[in-house]
């Protein structure tokens, strides 16, 4: 491992995780925000597993960040897609307005 | 030391972009903040001897994620100061549910050791001589082969829905309708017309041409048009 003990990272991650839910509270209504809040999120996960496998000296976990970083991106990709759709049809992105499918 | 003194740089900087993003008035500063995140992110990567993470950190989001949300942001004419109503309102419970999560971390953290076997239990041991990437590299297209080739049908299904969500269909276009194709009956396509000799079609109303989409009547000397 590095001169950066592994304590160091998982209070970092930590941290940022908390800010990524934090947001998506704080944000209801913007939905842009809360898919980079999402981002935060598993940004702080990536980190998580970069750290344990420098300090175990495994590539597992790095493969893994790669994996989730598709799937962030793909999340990302689609998530952006059904705002514009979303924003076509109705004109707005208001999160609170999204009850149609509600019984 | 020089490397502590980075990393508290760098981490200080992400976690204050990673506030600003969901804070900050303008979406469009957000996004930039986030860029800014996910830079002192792939520094801190670095630090950690994931070379080849940082570089897809730095192309992938920050040169193709960031990006489609920019552009989004600004192609959305949407009055984001409306979408910021209730900002107080939700700021007391995301505060409740950050603090209670930030004490389980916390009491996860200081309750947390290394398994006394874990260096027994390692899958793939990162070799020592050789680079980052070339490491990644051996085990990515080895060991993990079916985990890379499902990301790849992640990213696969997801550029096919991308696609198909946002494709919007032209009125204009001329591409083939199969079910109005299969539609059509011979009683709206063909007519049959008994004509006296010398006489023309058009005071008996013409031959009926298809049916046009819309229903505007046609003018009468360009219904006899086709005669001759």
């Amino acid at each position: 491992m590095t001169a950066v003990s592994l304590n160091h990272y998982l209070v970092v991650s930590g941290i940022l995780l908390v800010i990524g839910v934090f947001g998506i509270f704080l944000n209801r209504k913007n939905v842009i925000v809360i898919l980079m809040a999402i981002e935060l999120i598993l940004l702080a996960v990536n980190l998580n597993l970069v750290a344990f496998s420098a300090v175990l000296n495994d590539l597992t976990g790095q493969v893994l960040a790669m994996l989730v970083l598709t799937v962030a991106a793909a999340e990302a990709a689609i998530g952006l897609a059904i705002v514009v759709v979303y924003f076509r049809n109705r004109g707005s992105i208001q999160v609170e307005d999204v009850n149609l499918m509600k019984g | 030391m020089i490397v502590d003194f980075f990393f508290y740089l760098f981490a200080a900087v992400l976690l204050i972009s990673a506030a600003l993003v969901v804070s900050a008035r303008n979406p469009v500063h957000s996004v930039l903040f986030l860029i800014l995140a996910f830079f002192n992110a792939a520094a801190l990567f670095l630090i950690a001897g994931a070379e080849f993470l940082a570089m897809i950190l730095v192309i992938v989001y920050v040169g193709a994620v960031a990006v489609l949300f920019l552009f989004v942001v600004m192609m959305l004419d949407v009055d984001f100061e409306q979408l910021r109503g209730g900002f107080q309102r939700y700021a007391g419970v995301g505060a409740i549910v950050g603090a209670g999560l930030l004490f389980e971390l916390a009491v996860v953290f200081g309750g947390w050791t290394l398994a006394p076997n874990a260096e027994k239990l390692r899958l793939s041991p990162t070799p020592a001589d050789v680079t980052n990437t070339e490491a990644l590299g051996r085990v990515l297209y080895t060991d993990y082969i079916f985990l890379f080739q499902a990301a790849g049908m992640v990213l696969l299904v997801a550029m096919i829905g991308a696609i198909v969500l946002t494709l919007r269909d032209r009125k204009t276009s001329k591409h083939q309708n199969i079910g109005t194709q299969t539609r059509r009956t011979v009683a709206e396509t063909l007519e049959i017309v008994t004509i006296s000799l010398g006489a023309g079609t058009t005071e008996s109303g013409g031959f009926l041409r298809p049916k046009a989409p819309e229903p505007e009547p046609q003018p009468e000397h360009e219904a006899a048009g086709g005669h001759h």
